[in-house]
C-alpha cells in the first residue's frame, strides 16, 4: 500500500512540475530566452488565487481569475519588457530577469506583507478518498493529478494538432520564413509567453493550499524547472513532460525510499547523513547522467525518437523539439 | 539578501535624563520577522513591545532603547545582524531569537563581547550543559522540556507504539531525545524532514503504513500548520492519536490551522487560561493592544522584559555593570505570567508543565484548555554538566 | 595606464589609513564591513576573469566560496589552528574541485554550461547541508581565527590586523589578474570568448585554456571563501547557494563586465548600496531591482555607460 501512495505522491509532484516547466521550455526553446523570473510568475499566480478566493469567497472563481490574470500579466510583461531581450545574450537576459525577481518579491511584500496568505483547500476536496483496500488518499492531491493530466493532454493537442501549434513549432525553427509566410511572429511570441505565465501561475495556485503562499516560493522550484527543461531538451513539450516525470519521481521516491534502502547495507549513523544528502542530490545526478549521454537533452532537435518504433506515440520528428540549433557562447 | 528592520523605537524618557546614574538601557531584539516562520517572531516582538509600553518605556526605571531586527531565518544573516546590534548599537542585552540554529550562530557574538543573552525561546542543550556561559540566561525553557512532558503524558496514557516527527535541526533532535527520556514504550520510527519543508506527503504516507497508537510531532510555525492540514486531509484513522507540543498548538497556529486542531492534546507551560494576576494583566493588555489572543511566544517575550526590569532595578539602575546585572538576573525575583518560576544553577528555568486540549472559548475562539499537571518543578537534564556558575 | 596606477595607489593608501581613522572615531564596526567588501571584491574579480574575460557564464561560482570556507572550518574543528596548514589545504581542495567541475562542465556550452555549473554547485550545497556532523544547514563556527604565528608584529587574529591581511591579499590578486590579462594566456582567453571556432581552427587547445582559467578563478574565489570564514568565524551552506552566484554576477556586471576593476567597483557599489538602502528602508531590494533593470535596458538601447564597454556577442 505504501508504494501506491508514494507513487501517487510522485505523480502529483511531477505533474505540477510539468505545468511549471512547460512554459519555461516553450519560452526558452522558441524565443531563446532565459527567464529567471518564471518562478515569480508561479508566486504571483498563488497570490492572485489566494487574494481572489478570499475576495470572492469561491475557490473556483479564485483559480479561474488567477489564470486569466496571469495570462494578461504575462502578455503585458512581454510587450513592455521581455521582447526587448530576445536578441540579447543570455547574460543580459539573466541579469534583467534577476532584477525582475527582486522587484516582484519586494512588490508582493509591500502589497501583502511578510506573513504567508491564508489559502485553504476547497471544503469539497479537503477530505480523503478510498483508493485500494484501506488506503485513503487526499482528495485534493488526486484532483491535482487529474488536472495535471488534463492540461498536459490539452497542451499536447495544441502543439501537435492545431494550426497555432504548427506556427509555434515553425516559428522556432525559422522565424524569418514564418514571418514571410504571413504569420505575425510578434503576437505569437506574446501569446506563448502569456501561455507560459498562465501555466506557471496555475501551478502556483494549485499547489498553494498544500504549501504556503509566501514571498520567494518560486525560487525553490525554479531550479527544478531549469533541470527539467535541460534534461527534456530545450523547446520540447514532450521532453518537459518526460523529464518532469523523471525528476518528480526521482525526488519523491528518493526522499521516501533512499534512506530505507541505504539502511539495509549501511550502519544507521551513516545513513542518517547520507540518505537525505543523496535524496536531494539525486535530481542533479540524474541531470548530469542524462547530459553525459545526450548533451542536448532527451528530446533535442536532430535526435531521432527516444522510443523504439513500437512505443512511439507519433512518428513526427517535428514534435521532438524544434529549438534552433543555437550557436551560443 | 540582507534585510535589517531598523525600528529604533526610541522610548526615551524625557525629564529624568538629567538624574545622575541614569544609564541608557539598550535591548536588542532579534527575531524571525519574515517568511513562513514569521508568525512566532511577530508575536514575540509584540509581547516585548507590550511589556516595554506597560513599563512606560522605562525598563528597570532607565531610559530604554529597543532595537528590533529581523534574523531572516538565516543563521549567517543573523550572525551579521548580531554583530551590528552588539558592536555598533552597543546593546547590553540581546534577546528574542526563536529558533535554535539561529541562536547557536548569533548568541556567541553577544557572549564573547561580555554582554548578556537572555533567551526568550530557544534553549539548546549545549547552553544548559557543557557549553553554558555566565552571560547566557533563559526565561523560557530548555528545548527538551516540553517534549519530556509529552513523553511523560504518552507514558501515562499507556501508548504502546509511537512515531515521532521533528525537523532535522538541533531543537528537533532535542525534541525526540526529550520525549524518549520519559516515554518507555516503543518508538516505531523517527522522521526528520528538512527544517522549513512544507509538503509532508512522503512522511504522512509512512505514518499511515505503520499504524501507530500515537504520532507526536514537533513542527514549529508554518511547518506544523501545513502538517496538520495535510494530515487531516489524508484521512488517517482516529485510532492514531495526534499529540503535539505548544509549538504547533497555540495562538500563532490556530488561525491558520483552524478546526483541524480541535481535540488535539499538547503540552506546554503557559496558556491564556493560566490563572494569576500578571497573566491576566498580560492577556488583557495584549488583546487591547493587538486585537488578538497572545501565544506563549508573546508571553515569553513579555516575561523577558519583566525579568530584565526586575534585574536592572536590583542592580541599582546601572545597566552598564555586567557583573551586577548577571547576579541580579540569576536571582530572578520578578513575577512571571506562569506563576511559579525560578532559575536553576545553570541559569535555566525550573517550572511546571501541563497537558492541554485545544478547545473553543465562550467567544468561539480557539485556545488551550489546561487539563492537568504533568511535570512539577521540572529542571532540565543538562545542568550537572554546567561548570560555569 | 599610468593614471590608473596612480589612482590605484591613492585608493590603496586610503584603505590602509582607514582603520586607524575608524578606530579613532570609535566606529570599529565599519572595519568588519569594509573587510567584507574586500572579500567580495576578490570573489567578484575571480568571476570577472571567468565571465568577463573568458565569456564562461557560470552560475555555480559561489560553490568555491563555500568549499574554501568549509575546509578551513572543518580543519579548525579537528584542531588545526595554524593558517599555514589550513589555508593551503583549503586552496588545494578548491583547485581540485575546480578542476573536476571544469572538466565536467566545459564540455558543454551556452545554457547547458550554465545549468551544469548551477547543478554542480547545488550538489555541493546539498552535500554540506546534509553533513550534520559539520553543522549541516546551521553552519559551522570557528572558536578562533587561524593563526599565522606572527601575532607579535601582525595580529591577524584581531580585526584590524585581519583587515590589512585581506587588503594585501586583494592587492596581490588584482596584480595577478592585471598581469594575466594582457599576457599571452589572457589574449587567447579573450580570443576564445570572441570566436571559439576560429581559435580552435588556428590550433589553440581551447578546452585546456578554458579549464586553466576556470581553475584559476576557482582558486581565487576559494581564497575569498577562506578569508570569509576567518572574518565571520562562521560558514554555512547558504554561502554557496545559486542565489549567491547570481549576486556575484550582478556585482561584476555593475562594476563593468570585462574591465580590470569590475570586481572591486561592483562589490563596493553593491554592498555599499545595500548598506545605505537598508538604513532608509527594509524594502531595499525594490530600488536595487529597478536600478539593475534600468542598467540593462540602457545597455540594450545602446547607451554608453561608464561600466561595461565590452561588445556583447549577438544572438539571434
Amino acid at each position: 500500500m505504501l508504494w501506491i501512495e508514494q507513487l501517487l505522491n510522485g505523480l502529483q509532484y511531477s505533474l505540477m512540475l510539468f505545468l511549471f516547466a512547460a512554459g519555461l521550455t516553450l519560452v526558452f526553446g522558441i524565443m531563446n530566452l532565459v527567464n529567471l523570473a518564471h518562478g515569480s510568475l508561479y508566486m504571483l499566480g498563488a497570490y492572485a488565487a489566494a487574494a481572489l478566493t478570499t475576495y470572492s469567497g469561491s475557490y473556483v472563481m479564485g483559480l479561474l481569475g488567477a489564470l486569466l490574470f496571469m495570462g494578461a500579466f504575462g502578455a503585458v510583461l512581454e510587450i513592455v519588457l521581455i521582447r526587448r531581450l530576445y536578441r540579447q545574450d543570455h547574460l543580459t537576459q539573466v541579469l534583467a530577469t534577476f532584477a525582475l525577481i527582486l522587484i516582484f518579491n519586494e512588490s508582493v511584500r509591500i502589497v501583502w506583507g511578510v506573513q504567508p496568505l491564508p489559502y485553504d483547500m476547497p471544503a469539497a476536496l479537503s477530505g480523503s478518498v478510498p483508493i485500494v483496500g484501506d488506503l485513503r488518499y487526499s482528495a485534493y492531491r488526486l484532483a491535482l493529478i487529474v488536472a495535471g493530466v488534463v492540461v498536459a493532454l490539452l497542451l499536447y493537442w495544441m502543439v501537435a494538432r492545431t494550426r497555432v501549434g504548427m506556427w509555434v513549432r515553425a516559428g522556432a525553427s525559422n522565424r524569418e520564413m514564418v514571418q514571410m509566410m504571413g504569420v505575425n511572429v510578434r503576437w505569437l511570441f506574446t501569446a506563448i509567453f502569456a501561455l507560459g505565465a498562465a501555466l506557471s501561475g496555475l501551478a502556483g495556485a494549485a499547489l498553494a493550499p498544500l504549501m504556503s503562499v509566501q514571498v520567494g516560493m518560486g525560487e525553490e522550484v525554479l531550479i527544478l524547472a531549469f533541470v527539467i527543461v535541460v534534461v527534456g531538451g530545450v523547446g520540447s513539450v514532450r521532453g518537459a513532460f518526460i523529464a518532469a516525470l523523471l525528476v518528480g519521481m526521482v525526488d519523491s521516491l528518493g526522499r521516501a525510499w533512499l534512506p530505507g534502502l541505504l539502511g539495509t547495507v549501511l550502519p544507521p549513523a551513516i545513513v542518517s547523513d547520507l540518505g537525505p544528502a543523496l535524496a536531494s542530490m539525486s535530481v542533479y545526478l540524474l541531470m548530469i547522467v542524462v547530459l553525459a549521454f545526450r548533451p542536448m537533452g532527451l528530446f533535442s532537435p536532430g535526435a531521432t525518437s527516444l522510443w523504439p518504433k513500437w512505443l512511439r506515440v507519433r512518428p513526427s520528428p517535428m514534435l521532438a523539439g524544434s529549438a534552433p540549433g543555437s550557436a551560443s557562447s | 539578501m540582507k534585510r535589517i528592520t531598523r525600528w529604533a523605537l526610541s522610548l526615551m524618557a524625557c525629564a529624568s535624563l538629567a538624574t545622575a546614574g541614569a544609564t541608557e538601557l539598550r535591548i536588542g531584539v532579534m527575531t524571525t520577522l519574515s517568511g513562513a516562520q514569521a508568525v512566532s517572531g511577530v508575536d514575540m516582538r509584540d509581547g516585548i513591545e507590550l511589556a516595554v509600553k506597560q513599563l512606560s518605556g522605562k525598563v528597570g526605571g532607565q531610559p530604554t532603547r529597543l532595537i528590533v531586527a529581523d534574523d531572516q531565518f538565516n543563521p549567517g544573516a543573523a550572525k551579521q545582524i548580531a554583530e551590528r546590534l552588539v558592536k555598533k548599537d552597543k546593546v547590553q542585552v540581546l534577546t528574542g531569537i526563536i529558533y535554535s540554529n539561529i541562536l547557536l550562530a548569533a548568541a556567541p557574538v553577544a557572549l564573547e563581547n561580555g554582554n548578556i543573552y537572555l533567551s526568550s525561546n530557544a534553549g539548546p542543550s549545549q547552553y544548559a550543559g557543557a557549553q553554558c556561559d555566565s552571560g547566557f540566561f533563559s526565561v523560557s525553557w530548555q528545548n527538551d522540556a516540553v517534549h519530556e512532558a509529552a513523553g511523560k503524558y504518552a507514558q501515562d496514557k499507556d501508548y504502546k507504539r509511537v512515531i515521532l516527527v521533528a525537523p532535522n535541526y538541533p531543537a528537533g533532535r532535542d525534541a525526540t531525545t526529550g520525549f524518549k527520556r520519559f516515554f518507555k514504550g516503543e518508538v516505531v520510527e523517527e522522521l526528520y524532514p528538512k527544517l522549513g519543508q512544507l509538503d509532508f506527503a512522503v512522511e504522512i504516507a509512512r505514518l499511515r503504513e505503520q499504524k501507530p497508537d500515537a504520532v507526536y510531532f514537533f513542527l514549529p510555525g508554518g511547518m506544523g500548520i501545513n502538517f496538520t492540514k495535510q494530515y487531516r486531509a489524508a484521512g488517517i484513522p482516529d485510532k492514531t492519536s495526534l499529540l503535539t507540543s505548544q509549538f504547533s498548538a497555540d495562538q500563532d497556529t490556530f488561525a491558520a490551522s483552524g478546526d483541524a486542531m480541535i481535540g488535539v492534546y499538547n503540552t506546554g507551560h503557559w496558556s491564556t487560561d493560566t490563572d494569576n494576576a500578571p497573566s491576566r494583566e498580560f492577556v488583557a493588555g495584549f488583546e487591547k493592544a493587538y486585537g488578538r489572543l497572545p501565544s506563549f511566544y508573546a508571553s515569553q517575550g513579555y516575561d523577558a522584559i519583566m525579568m530584565i526590569d526586575a534585574a536592572v532595578r536590583a542592580a541599582g539602575g546601572n545597566a552598564d555593570d555586567p557583573v551586577a546585572l548577571r547576579k541580579a538576573l540569576a536571582e530572578s525575583k520578578f513575577k512571571s505570567v506562569r506563576g511559579k518560576f525560578s532559575l536553576g544553577p545553570n541559569r535555566f528555568p525550573v517550572q511546571d508543565f501541563f497537558v492541554r486540549v485545544v478547545s473553543r472559548d465562550s467567544k468561539g475562539r480557539l485556545y488551550n484548555k489546561t487539563e492537568s499537571l504533568v511535570l512539577s518543578n521540572h529542571a532540565d537534564a543538562y545542568g550537572a554538566a554546567c561548570t560555569q556558575k | 595606464m599610468k593614471r590608473g596606477v596612480i589612482a590605484a595607489l591613492l585608493v590603496g593608501f586610503g584603505l590602509a589609513a582607514l582603520p586607524v581613522l575608524l578606530a579613532a572615531a570609535g566606529q570599529e564596526f565599519y572595519l568588519g564591513l569594509l573587510t567584507r567588501v574586500m572579500i567580495y571584491a576578490l570573489a567578484a574579480t575571480s568571476l570577472n576573469l571567468l565571465l568577463g574575460y573568458g565569456g564562461m557564464v557560470s552560475f555555480g561560482h559561489a560553490a568555491f566560496l563555500g568549499i574554501g570556507g568549509y575546509v578551513v572550518a572543518i580543519a579548525a574543528q579537528h584542531g588545526v589552528g595554524s593558517a599555514w596548514v589550513a589555508w593551503p589545504l583549503a586552496l588545494s581542495v578548491v583547485a581540485l574541485m575546480g578542476a573536476v567541475m571544469g572538466a565536467i562542465s566545459l564540455r558543454t556550452q551556452g545554457v547547458h554550461f550554465l545549468m551544469i555549473t548551477l547543478a554542480l554547485s547545488q550538489m555541493f550545497y546539498y552535500a554540506f547541508v546534509s553533513l550534520r556532523s559539520y553543522g549541516g544547514d546551521d553552519g559551522l563556527s570557528m572558536t578562533r581565527r587561524s593563526s599565522f604565528g606572527w601575532e607579535a608584529w601582525w595580529p591577524t587574529v584581531g580585526d584590524m590586523g585581519f583587515y590589512y591581511l585581506a587588503l594585501v591579499l586583494l592587492a596581490l590578486a588584482l596584480l595577478l589578474v592585471h598581469r594575466l590579462i594582457p599576457s599571452r594566456f589572457g589574449s587567447v582567453l579573450v580570443g576564445v570568448r570572441e570566436n571559439e571556432a576560429r581559435m580552435s581552427t588556428i590550433g589553440f587547445p581551447v578546452y585546456r585554456y578554458k579549464l586553466v582559467a576556470f581553475v584559476i578563478a576557482a582558486v581565487l574565489c576559494g581564497l575569498a571563501g577562506v578569508l570569509n570564514v576567518e572574518l565571520n568565524r562562521f560558514v554555512s551552506p547558504s554561502v554557496m547557494h545559486w542565489s549567491q552566484s547570481g549576486m556575484l554576477m550582478v556585482m561584476v556586471i555593475i562594476g563593468g563586465l570585462g574591465r580590470p576593476w569590475a570586481g572591486v567597483v561592483g562589490a563596493a557599489a553593491f554592498l555599499g548600496l545595500e548598506e545605505v538602502l537598508s538604513h532608509y528602508t527594509e524594502r531595499w531590494q525594490l530600488p536595487l531591482g529597478i536600478l539593475l533593470l534600468s542598467l540593462v535596458l540602457a545597455r540594450v538601447a545602446g547607451w554608453k555607460l561608464p561600466g561595461g564597454s565590452r561588445k556583447e556577442p549577438q544572438h539571434v
